[in-house]
């Protein structure tokens, strides 16, 4: 069980990233989510990254294997809250966030994920990081 | 600061990140370089076995900016060239460690060799 | 080097109210006041301050190196003279040549206390023209720095008036973009339009570059940049004002956009308001003829 807590909203996963976080912290966190999407039958797989001032390549590699790992259980995930000097940094650096959509806060979050499970004819997304 | 664990990544983005803004950089220019430390101290504590590293506010005329020195006794880089193209990744990464620092970096140098350690130096600069 | 023992130290200690009035009678003379910037007194006090401080530094006799510690008080009355004539808007020339007055009455007084040694005396001239050479062309150097300064923080005041982002509906905002873009100039905004996204949660800016003249890589690059790191946010970016030239340019450049983009911001708009899924109607009755 990792320290992050995973709190479920109907069919949605949500985790807010709060602290700086290292290595065993990021492994347990997705051996967690991928657990409570199975055990929860979760759809949707939302990562709130707004108090997160750093996303470097590992947090990213996290974040596209979270993103892999929900996407072969059929659930949806979404990051939101990216701060605009780590989107900046992003793109410098090179990094892309693949199979991740993204919303500027929570309730586009969930709005997002609706519409993706709603629609999943819509398999790429209109939108991915 | 010693680099060795993964706990202490953290603490060089809380160090880097002081330095920063003592030497008066922006938001976005925190970022960058705090990113970029954070790609390099992970190399060192994952490929070169642990190391140090050293951070100073250094000034040329006007301009202020800080230096980053990351240094390690490890195996070493066999070619440098490779090891910095994009996506290159011996261990599972994603590749971009040293390419990425480089590029959020305005100065960038790395020296290694097998057996011989390595040693990456990166800079930014307020202008 | 020098045979004699320096004189100018003792000069500047015994004769300071006597030389501080010729030196006076000197700017003056040579239109100091002129302006009428500058009072007097103002100037006195100017002049009475660099004397006491030249006398603390010759000192030592160490004449060659004004950056030495010796000379830090100097530097600062130089340093605030020039300051202060540079934020009044004179010229250059007129603090340096509040240094270089100071030549003829110092020179006056070196004649007249050692005229009869002409080795001496040359040698005394000498070393006085070259301190004040070198302390006046370091009054020119800060003059200039303070005007730099001066002016880039006007380019800064004029940035933040000349690119406002601006909420054009709920959950849409713009971006005109005025004038020539350079690269510190088009990061400011763009980190600017960025912030402004997360502060009203726009999930569209548009861009609107019709006021850019000139398009070149590293503007087209850092819109890119711009779109890139917007859509990792979670919003998306319409760039509208191409003009044909631009457009010639980009292809030319070979450079994918990778953004829908739009001849006018009106366009812009149309297609922003269909993603969000709202539309414009026109309101049926209440219309009457008066």
């Amino acid at each position: 069980m990792s320290e992050i807590p995973v709190l479920k909203i109907g069919d949605c996963l949500l985790v807010s990233i709060q602290v700086d976080m290292h290595d065993r912290l990021a492994m347990a966190l997705q051996d967690d989510l991928t657990n409570r999407i199975v055990s929860d039958r979760a759809r949707g797989v939302m990562i709130d990254i707004s108090a997160l001032e750093i996303v470097d390549s590992f947090i990213g590699r996290m974040l596209n294997n979270i993103a892999a790992m929900s996407r072969v259980l059929d659930a949806v995930t979404v990051v939101v809250g990216m701060r605009p000097a780590v989107a900046i940094t992003l793109v410098e650096l090179g990094l892309s966030l693949t199979g991740v959509r993204t919303a500027l806060n929570v309730d586009k979050g969930l709005a997002l994920i609706r519409q993706a499970i709603d629609d999943p004819g819509d398999a790429l997304g209109r939108r991915e990081g | 600061m010693t680099v060795g664990t993964s706990d202490d990544v953290v603490r060089v983005r809380q160090a880097v990140r002081a330095r920063a803004v003592e030497a008066g950089f922006g938001i976005v220019d925190q970022t960058k370089l705090v990113t970029a430390a954070s790609e390099i101290a992970r190399n060192t504590v994952d490929y070169g076995g642990g190391g140090t590293l050293r951070i100073e506010i250094v000034r040329e005329g006007a301009r202020r900016g800080v230096q980053l020195t990351f240094c390690d006794n490890g195996p070493g880089i066999a070619d440098i060239k490779t090891a910095m193209t994009d996506g290159y990744t011996t261990g599972g990464g994603l590749g971009l460690g040293l390419s990425g620092a480089k590029r959020l970096s305005n100065e960038f140098s790395i020296e290694s060799a097998p057996g011989k350690g390595t040693t990456v130096a990166l800079a930014r600069w307020k202008l | 080097m020098s045979k004699h023992a320096m004189i100018i130290p003792q000069l500047l200690a015994e004769n300071a109210p006597a030389l501080l009035r010729e030196w006076m009678e000197a700017q003056k003379k040579s239109g100091a006041l002129r302006s009428g910037q500058i009072t007097e007194a103002e100037l006195a006090d100017d002049s009475r301050r660099l004397l006491a401080a030249l006398r603390d530094g010759a000192a030592t006799g160490q004449f060659e190196d004004i950056a030495a510690s010796i000379w830090d008080q100097s530097r600062a009355v130089l340093e605030d003279v020039s300051r202060s004539r540079a934020m009044l808007g004179l010229l250059p020339a007129e603090t340096a040549t509040f240094v270089f007055s100071l030549k003829e009455p110092l020179f006056a007084l070196l004649r007249q206390k050692i005229g009869k040694d002409p080795d001496r005396l040359a040698e005394e001239i000498w070393r006085a023209t070259l301190l004040l050479d070198k302390l006046g062309l370091y009054t020119v150097e800060t003059f200039q720095k303070t005007r730099e300064e001066i002016i880039s923080r006007q380019q800064q005041e004029l940035l933040e008036l000349s690119t406002p982002v601006v909420r054009l509906w709920n959950g849409i905002l713009a971006l005109p973009l005025i004038g020539t873009l350079d690269s510190s100039r088009t990061q400011i905004v763009m980190e600017n339009l960025l912030e402004e996204i997360v502060s009203s949660s726009a999930e569209i800016a548009i861009i609107d570059i019709t006021g850019v003249p000139t398009v070149d890589t590293l503007v087209a690059q850092h819109l890119i940049k711009t779109v890139a790191a917007a859509r990792l946010m979670g919003a998306d970016c319409i760039i509208s004002g191409i003009r044909p030239q631009i457009a010639q340019t980009i292809v030319h450049l070979g450079l994918e956009l990778g953004v829908v983009s739009k001849a006018t911001m009106a366009d812009a708009f149309a297609l922003a308001l269909r993603r969000l899924g709202k539309a414009v109607v026109e309101r049926a009755s209440e219309r009457r003829e008066i």
